[in-house]
């Protein structure tokens, strides 16, 4: 369904995303993990269409999109959301889905219907004549969810859905996403969140320093020696085996 | 072929005044460097300090580059009280909020001077007003070379002050990082409302340079403030070489315009320039924000 | 549902049309008129600011278009005051459109927004104060001929219902605005552009209808203008006056509301009035008031007085509803 090739993006001296080839197959759960810093939200901006890549392409569902501009690639199907969550502030919760809605319903009473629908999905009924500032962390990332799904995506790009909330409401929102990817929306998505991450994900991606170092199943992806070591540093691998090793 | 006997006494005119320009557009480029505001007020403020030099003048004798021991620090005094006391305490943290008051102020101030001074155009009589250096080609008057060395002493003691000092190095954190200054104790609103004082404190010099050679009227600051604003729009918001070069850019192009195209559609050069640069090149020459 | 959304439109335009059976006085009905003239140049305002949230500074130069091209085209090219006026609308909206995409393709917000328009209207006024068909800096002037046709009219009346059509026709686009897909997203790219774009929203297209209508609607006032007072100069069509009255009278009404510029100009011109009456005609202080009103509004009611409305009433609500539980608890003990 998306399809990036040799995507690269320069700021200034600095390559933040260098070369990345990712795929995400129709109906599947797929996750982008690596340190803060490793070029995550890059890429999302440059997928999405918030960024033209200096290198590569972009294809979605059989289409080249690289350089559309952000509001098109949403046309087409494919939304993302932000990391830090960016709410129509003076808006209602009503309101601020029912802009997703617009997307496909030019009515104004349709569209307000459709917020309704959507957040009913997503456990936001009670909050809908709210305005979105009084809405605490958990519920702005869940109208964050909730505007993007509003505008029928094929593919939805979550960046980091989960940061900021604490264990209980992160196991509110892990069955949310499962619902939603097996409602038939395609998935792609940025966390910190491990738990969350093995337990949604059917394929991963680990990105450090703009390159991908490695990608599988997720469980494979976490075993991965490279991998550690982008995260918890240098020959950190070496040491955990070295442990391991030693309590066996 | 135009002579160069006619070019060459317009460019340097252009320059002279281009520095005055350069005086103004530092404060405001301080302003916005470290508040991230356009001061609407600042033409205003221009305006304030000229009838406060020219009446140290007419009422107590004083001579305008003597006056500017007072007038500066009375309008830095002034500057700090606005942002102090009206500006930080309206903006609710919003932008758009300080455009808007900022532009108030310049209302109040401005109207408050057509009701007091009426709309007169008023002069004072200075014995160095029209003493004029014979350069060879042209004569040059001496108390606007005056005000275009002062220009540059001024921006030198600016820079100084920005980068030998405390104080300027607080406003330099302040002007990157407001939130990491806070953490690390530094009196943000104090901050915010010193620097509003010292660029208030920049269009007072200005003031004194500028009234041996011209006159006041409670307009007068509308004719400064779009030329100071495309000074810094054109040397890139915040940024002191910008304000400087584009001050006598400006200076050059106002005088130019006026020689080839008059007086009128002179001024519209400034303004196209101004135009041309916010939408190609909204960082300006020197400027390297987005 | 839909028809009474515009009841209270229809309600306050029939007030207002049956004020001048009561009202002779021509000072008062000059009152009014310029009182819907500001609401209707606040309205066009609203609209670009107060929904799509892009700040102009510079409103006075479809204000100046409008009225400009009306008197021009009437006088150099003698087309019927009421073709021109339907004309001097397009050249509003164009205008409009021309500065929208120039300043919009490049990105321009927030203060860069709000000083382009400052530039453009002056650049405008300085071409007003030189080319010779705006008649230079002496200015131009519409000859009198006092006849609907000419959409002139003897008496103020006339002039007053014109406005009033003109402002009634302002406040029923803005309600239709509202209830749209279009003013959604305005709102939307007024909270934050970003996410509207993410929702597939084309900020460039959505904020370029919002300025040329505006711009459109700008112009409607000037044309009244040039056809109540039949002088125009530059300094009066592209001077920073209407820019200011422009911005003020949203600001004080609320903005993002439909009645806030009419509520907003009925209050500073009844302001404006009352003080003029204590301090003479002394040039300036009106200004001065204005401006000290700007800064007096955002500071303790930014949300104008549509706002405050909007506050009491909320709080009325709420005591309601905690009496009704109240009520309700007692019952159940």
């Amino acid at each position: 369904m998306l399809e990036a090739r040799q995507v690269s993006k320069r700021f200034g001296g600095l390559l933040a995303v260098d070369g990345v080839n990712l795929d995400v197959a129709e109906g599947t759960i797929v996750s982008l993990i690596g340190p803060n810093g490793a070029g995550k939200t890059t890429l999302f901006t440059v997928l999405a269409g918030f960024q033209t890549p200096d290198e590569g392409t972009v294809r979605f569902a059989g289409r080249d999109i690289t350089g559309l501009p952000a509001h098109a690639v949403c046309r087409l199907g494919m939304v993302r959301t932000f990391q830090v969550v960016q709410p129509f502030g003076r808006l209602s919760v009503r309101e601020n889905i029912a802009v997703g809605a617009h997307l496909r319903h030019p009515s104004r009473a349709a569209a307000l219907d459709r917020a309704e629908a959507v957040a009913r999905r997503v456990g936001m009924a009670a909050m809908l004549d709210q305005p979105a500032t009084s809405l605490t962390v958990a519920g702005r990332k869940r109208l964050e969810l909730a505007r993007a799904l509003a505008t029928e995506p094929r593919l939805l790009l979550l960046d980091e859905v989960m940061a900021g909330l604490n264990p209980a409401e992160i196991d509110e929102i892990v069955p949310v996403i499962r619902a939603i990817r097996d409602g038939g929306i395609t998935i792609l998505l940025i966390e910190h969140v491990m738990r969350a991450v093995m337990s949604l994900s059917d394929h991963t991606y680990v990105l450090n320093q703009g390159r991908i170092i490695a990608d599988g199943p997720p469980r494979a992806v976490a075993a991965d020696p490279a991998v550690v070591e982008a995260y918890l540093g240098h020959g950190a691998a070496a040491r955990m085996q070295a442990a391991e090793a030693a309590h066996a | 072929m135009l002579q160069l006997s006619i070019l060459a006494p317009a460019v340097l005119n252009g320059l002279m005044t281009g520095a005055v320009y350069a005086l103004i557009a530092l404060g405001l480029t301080l302003i916005y460097g470290v508040l991230h505001i356009i001061n609407f007020a600042h033409g205003a403020l221009l305006m304030l300090s000229l009838f406060g030099v020219y009446f140290l003048n007419r009422l107590a004798g004083i001579d305008p580059y003597v006056a500017l021991v007072i007038v500066v620090p009375a309008m830095f005094a002034l500057g700090y009280a606005l942002q102090r006391g009206i500006i930080a305490r309206t903006s609710h943290g919003k932008d758009e909020n300080v455009l808007l008051v900022t532009l108030g102020i310049a209302l109040i101030i401005e109207n408050l001077a057509l009701f007091f001074w009426r709309s007169d155009t008023r002069t004072i009589d200075v014995p160095y007003a029209f003493d004029v250096v014979d350069v060879g080609f042209t004569f040059l008057s001496v108390p606007r070379l005056v005000a275009f060395g002062a220009a540059f002493v001024v921006a030198g003691l600016l820079w100084l002050l920005m980068s030998r000092t405390d104080l300027g190095r607080a406003i330099r954190a302040v002007a990157k990082e407001r939130q990491g200054a806070r953490v690390v104790g530094i009196d943000v609103e104090h901050i915010f409302a010193m620097s509003f004082g010292i660029g208030t404190a920049c269009v007072a010099a200005a003031a004194c340079l500028l009234l041996p050679t011209f006159y006041v009227t409670p307009q007068v600051g509308n004719a400064f403030v779009l030329i100071a604003f495309t000074v810094v729009v054109l040397g890139g918001m915040g940024s002191f070489t910008g304000a400087l070069v584009g001050g006598l850019l400006i200076g050059l192009v106002e005088s130019l315009g006026g020689l080839f195209l008059g007086e009128t559609l002179g001024q519209i050069g400034i303004f196209l320039v101004f135009i041309a640069v916010l939408l190609f090149r909204p960082t300006g020459l020197f400027g390297d924000r987005t | 549902m839909r028809a009474q959304r515009y009841l209270p439109i229809a309600l306050v335009t029939g007030g207002l049309a049956l004020l001048p059976l009561v009202v002779t006085s021509n000072f008062l009905l000059n009152f009014l008129i310029l009182t819907l003239l500001f609401a209707l140049l606040g309205q066009a305002w609203n609209i670009l600011g107060g929904f799509a949230g892009q700040f102009s500074f510079g409103h006075a130069v479809f204000f100046g278009s409008g009225a400009y091209a009306t008197a021009t085209l009437q006088i150099h090219l003698g087309v019927n005051p009421w073709v021109a006026m339907v004309l001097a609308l397009a050249v509003g909206g164009l205008v409009g459109a021309m500065i929208g995409a120039l300043s919009f393709r490049f990105r321009l917000r927030g203060s860069y927004f709000a000083l382009i328009t400052l530039a453009f209207a002056e650049v405008f006024r300085i071409i007003a104060h030189t080319a010779d068909f705006t008649g230079g800096g002496s200015g131009i002037l519409i000859p009198l001929d006092l006849r609907p046709a000419n959409l002139q009219f003897e008496d103020k009346a006339g002039f007053y219902y014109l406005v009033l059509a003109l402002t009634a026709g302002s406040l029923v686009i803005t309600r239709a605005l509202q209830d749209s897909r279009l003013g959604a997203w305005m709102l939307a790219i007024r909270e934050n552009e970003d996410s509207a774009r993410a929702l597939g929203i084309d900020s460039f297209r959505v904020k370029l209808v919002a300025i040329t209508l505006s711009g459109a609607m700008a112009a409607a006032a000037g044309v009244f203008y040039a056809q109540y007072f039949l002088y125009l100069d530059p300094g009066i069509a592209y001077g920073v006056g209407y820019s200011v009255e422009a911005l003020l009278v949203p600001i004080i009404g609320g903005m993002g509301t439909v009645f806030g510029p009419l509520i907003g100009s009925f209050v500073l011109h009844g302001v404006d009035e009352a003080t003029r009456g204590l301090t003479g005609d002394a040039p300036g202080l009106n200004l001065a008031l204005y401006g000290a009103l700007l800064i007096v509004m955002l500071r303790f009611l930014p949300a104008g007085l549509m706002g405050l409305a909007a506050q009491v009433k909320g709080i009325g609500h709420q005591r309601r509803t905690r009496q009704a539980h109240r009520l309700k608890e007692a019952g159940d003990a």
